[in-house]
């Protein structure tokens, strides 16, 4: 018997179409693009800041466009999404065992969201929200 | 080629409710018409693959290996696949069951509807029909050194390594893998980069390092934290989704993903720092000596 195995090609740019899982995937790989637009927007800023007062009311004012505000709530989106999936995962990547046992996943991925609400809070109270 | 049973062998007992269990029973079975689409490939005598389809007269409760050993028996005895437990034991029955990584022995035909879609495990050459070759995989497996490398010999006289309950869960669950390669179909990184050492037998590295018997991470290092190891993994998560054995092989990559950072930070940046690679070295150069 002759062995002549088919090797059946991977499609390299349309593999994630397969299926629904795989979207995900790139769903959560896509929203890094926003959160990498946003870090960039704040560098611009601190840049306008730094070259003056007219450059940073400048600054502002792009902010106020319409343009910028939808950028914006997309970006908010993006960042919450980004934000859960690796809160969710966290419980895969830092399982605590006490004893014999794991403590409950929910727990781990549930504490990181619980300082998360709580950091965000002190960064709001920081910015003079409350 | 296939290891499947010679053909007088009737669709077989399960446990679990398979063929057999079910045929004898009156009244208790409703019958069924699966239609089956079976990706076929001949290595003597085809340059491509294609689908063959096969109606077949099924027990309701059968899984989908049950209808295709039907098939086998009373349709098609040319028809080439793998399975040998038929209880989710052995690992041999992997395959593409409308696109998803499934035991064969574990699909059960009233969770589909319509035609259900069979082919060979994917990311893996296909042999014949449904048999695919498992040879990378089995290569992968040794390089991780999946065996205890103990932490120090002791001579028999001392007696056995003990271990605690706590000890034992600590790598019980990456202990549970039963070589299916289910993971691997799943694995897009895989598929893309058959480099890759690839979920289960990076699991399988974890396992022992997590084992307090063991002593060899620093050895597996030299594996595990490369590019072909852990860190060819962007954390798709499918190898867990996909497991039989509910291993979650993510889970264990992810864990070794941190400790080979902490290696790194701690062979990097702190000055005096030693890489688990570094003694791995040492402790072969001594070996030597
Ligand atoms: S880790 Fe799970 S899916 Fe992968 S080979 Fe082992 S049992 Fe199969
Ligand atoms: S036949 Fe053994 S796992 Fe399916």
């Amino acid at each position: 018997m002759s062995r002549n195995p088919l090797v059946r090609e991977v499609p390299p740019t349309s593999w994630f179409f397969r299926h629904p899982r795989y979207m995900r995937y790139m769903a959560r790989e896509i929203t890094c693009i926003f959160i990498g637009a946003y870090c960039v927007l704040l560098v611009v800023g601190l840049q306008r800041l730094a070259a003056g007062p007219a450059a940073w009311e400048g600054f502002l004012l792009g902010l106020r466009s319409a343009d910028s505000i939808v950028f914006h709530l997309l970006a908010l989106v993006a960042a919450f999404y980004h934000a859960a999936t690796w809160f969710n995962a966290t419980q895969k990547a830092m399982p605590l065992q006490i004893g014999e046992d794991f403590v409950p996943g929910n727990l781990i991925s549930g504490a990181h969201y619980a300082v998360w609400v709580v950091l965000s809070l002190v960064v709001l109270f920081l910015a003079g929200v409350f | 080629m296939s290891n499947s049973p010679p053909r007088s062998q009737p669709p077989l007992a399960a446990p679990h409710g398979g063929a057999a269990a079910s045929l004898g029973r009156p009244g208790g079975s409703s019958e069924r018409i699966v239609q089956l689409e079976v990706l076929r490939y001949n290595p003597d005598t085809d340059t491509e693959a294609h689908f063959q389809r096969y109606e077949v007269v099924c027990q309701e409760e059968w899984v989908v290996l049950d209808a295709l050993n039907k098939v086998k028996a009373d349709i098609d005895p040319t028809l080439n696949y793998r399975w040998s437990c038929h209880m989710a034991v052995c690992g041999s029955c992997g395959m593409m069951i409308n696109g998803e990584p499934k035991l064969s022995c574990h699909a059960f035909l009233r969770d589909y509807e319509g035609v259900i879609r069979v082919e060979p495990l994917a990311h893996f050459p296909v042999e014949r029909d449904l048999v695919t070759a498992p040879d990378d995989f089995m290569e992968k497996l040794k390089r991780v050194k999946p065996y205890l490398i103990p932490k120090e010999e002791k001579p028999i006289s001392a007696g056995e390594y003990k271990q605690t309950p706590a000890q034992l869960m600590k790598f019980r669950q990456y202990s549970m893998c039963i070589n299916c390669m289910l993971c691997y179909a799943a694995c897009p990184e895989y598929g893309l980069t058959p480099g890759f050492i690839g979920p289960a037998a990076l699991t399988l590295a974890h396992r022992y390092n997590q084992d307090s018997r063991d002593g060899g991470r620093a050895e597996r290092q030299e594996v595990v934290a490369t590019h072909e190891g852990v860190w060819e993994c962007t954390f798709v998560g499918a190898c867990s989704e996909v497991c039989p054995a509910h291993v979650d092989p993510a889970s264990a990559l992810q864990q070794m993903k941190i400790t080979s950072s902490i290696d790194w930070i701690v062979e990097h940046l702190i000055p005096g720092g030693k890489s688990a690679r570094d003694t791995a070295s040492r402790e072969d150069a001594g070996d030597i000596s």
